[in-house]
């Protein structure tokens, strides 16, 4: 495996107004890891996934994809990737096929072909052939998941990210999700970013973890570190205790 | 002193509505000129193209048409009894057809789609914000500005000429209507007035206010709900501002190029 981190975040800065949502994130993901960022709500962890795939521009820091900028053709860069939504993002306008099948059909690939794949990523994600001719709203939510889950993996790209991809779940789906996205990640050799604050979706997707507070990574590594890391952040989030550094709104 | 610390204060509050408004102006602006730097680079999405032109032009058809018909009928007996005051009766068909063609078909049909259109499209892509879709669209390598804003602004342009086209004749159809059915009219003289007044100037003027009026409404429709802040309170404000800009805005355009299209 080479050394040059697959992502690469060196002191990525941004705010909105005077609030700074990121004061200088620095972060490194090996290829073919996962990595699960955790922090309470609105810390910033969605602003960091929408910061790398140039969805917003950060107002200072470098963000490096194999070691090298993002160039300046954004599809090629964008291709890369895949980004399973906190709310599923599914066009409500369009078939669960072609939802799937999205990146395929603008790509140029014929409407057969792009079908035959996103049939099989459906099954990849559970479910049945016959999903995919319904609209997006005809499905449950953990369906929507599923069906996002598909979308995110269909052309088969070398990074995923999800965002919260347990939100709204009950804790059985959450559980099923959890599973389907470790077990895709193994088997594609993607590099996995995962934001959370489901500790379940913690233990059962990452690699590596680091914790994100104050708009700076307050604690990284491995899975098995967590419960012994010693960072008062880091175990007060772990325990969910009310008294700690992080300040609770009451 | 407080008497100056109030004049400082609202001085101080029309300066700030004064920049605020400058800089709507200017990011609708810009917004205007990036989705017309769009239209002219490809990709070119038609199949979205067509869908739109369905929705905007096809299904406006009816709204549309009942509000000639009925504007048409309406002025007829205005310009009636107008007419009646000075023994000018006999000037129905013309006044109409001048009155539908330059004038009420364009603005109210524009006012119409304004409310069917740019409502819808503002809360559709309001939403559509709101529930990130849009950011997925650019993560699937698609420009929305290209794959939902510029199918809609070019659909809209297109559509609205040929719903105001339909409109001027239905509108004069209207006012034939009552003519002949409600004032006397000789049906065949009636027909004769209009086609002789008309010129081909009064329809010509009337289709390039309708292409204006469809980009604005259309442009409000989708900056507004590009723009859309967060829920459905986000949403709901994001559709009544498109409906209102798209029809002052229309309202005030309709001004100027009537001035410069029939400079006094």
């Amino acid at each position: 495996m080479s050394d040059i981190p697959k992502i690469s975040l060196r002191g990525v800065h941004k705010s909105f107004g005077s609030k700074h949502v990121l004061a200088g994130v620095d972060l490194d993901i090996p290829a073919g890891e996962s990595m699960v960022i955790i922090g309470g709500s609105g810390t910033g962890k969605s602003v960091l996934l929408k910061c790398i795939l140039g969805i917003m521009k950060p107002d200072a820091g470098e963000i490096l994809i194999d070691g090298m900028p993002a160039g300046k053709d954004r599809d090629a860069f964008l291709a890369r990737f895949g980004m399973l939504f906190q709310g599923g993002a599914l066009f409500d306008s369009l078939p669960v096929w072609r939802n799937v099948a999205f990146r395929l059909l603008h790509e140029g690939k014929s409407k057969a072909e792009a079908r035959e794949v996103a049939i099989e990523k459906l099954r990849r994600v559970g479910l049945k052939a016959e999903v995919a001719d319904l609209f997006p709203a005809e499905l449950s939510g953990g369906m929507q998941k599923r069906v996002g889950l598909a979308r995110a993996i269909a052309a088969k790209p070398e990074i995923i990210f999800f965002d919260e991809p347990t939100t709204g779940l009950d804790p059985i789906m959450s559980g099923v999700i959890n599973e389907l996205i470790r077990e895709i990640v193994v088997e594609m050799g993607a590099t996995a970013m995962t934001i959370t604050h489901d500790m379940s979706s913690v233990r059962a997707i990452a690699d590596k973890v680091a914790m994100i507070h104050d708009g700076k990574v307050q604690w990284t590594g491995p899975i098995g570190a967590i419960e012994t890391s010693g960072d008062p952040y880091m175990d007060q989030f772990l325990h969910g205790r009310a008294e700690g550094p992080i300040e609770a709104v009451r | 002193m407080i008497l100056l610390t109030h004049i400082q204060f609202f001085l101080a509050s029309i300066g700030r509505s004064t920049l605020e408004l400058l800089a709507s102006i200017g990011r609708v602006a810009i917004f205007a000129g990036v989705t017309v730097g769009h239209i002219v680079r490809p990709p070119f999405y038609a199949k979205e193209l067509g869908q739109q032109l369905l929705r905007i032009g096809y299904f406006s058809l009816p709204v549309v048409g009942l509000t000639a018909l009925f504007t048409g009928g309406a002025l007829a007996l205005q310009i009636f009894a107008g007419g009646s005051r000075f023994n000018a009766e006999s000037v129905v068909p013309q006044i109409v057809a001048i009155g539908i063609t330059r004038e009420l078909g364009p603005v109210l049909g524009g006012l119409m789609v304004a409310g069917r259109v740019a409502s819808s499209i503002a809360a559709e892509i309001g939403t559509m914000r709101v529930t990130e879709q849009i950011d997925a669209l650019t993560t699937l390598s698609t420009n929305p500005m290209k794959y939902l804003v510029v199918p809609r602004v070019v659909a809209a342009t297109i559509a609205l000429p040929v719903l105001v086209l339909i409109g001027d004749i239905i509108g004069i159809m209207g006012g034939y209507l009552v003519g002949v059915a409600r004032l006397d009219f000789n049906s065949a003289t009636y027909l004769q007035n209009t086609a002789d007044f008309l010129q081909s100037g009064d329809v010509t003027s009337g289709l390039i206010k309708a292409a204006v009026f469809g980009f604005i409404l259309s442009l409000m429709g989708c900056y507004n709900g590009y723009n859309s802040g967060r829920g459905a309170q986000g949403v709901g404000q994001a559709t009544t501002n498109a409906v209102v800009a798209a029809s002052v805005l229309i309202l005030a355009s309709n001004y100027l190029l009537t001035e410069l299209l029939f400079p006094a």
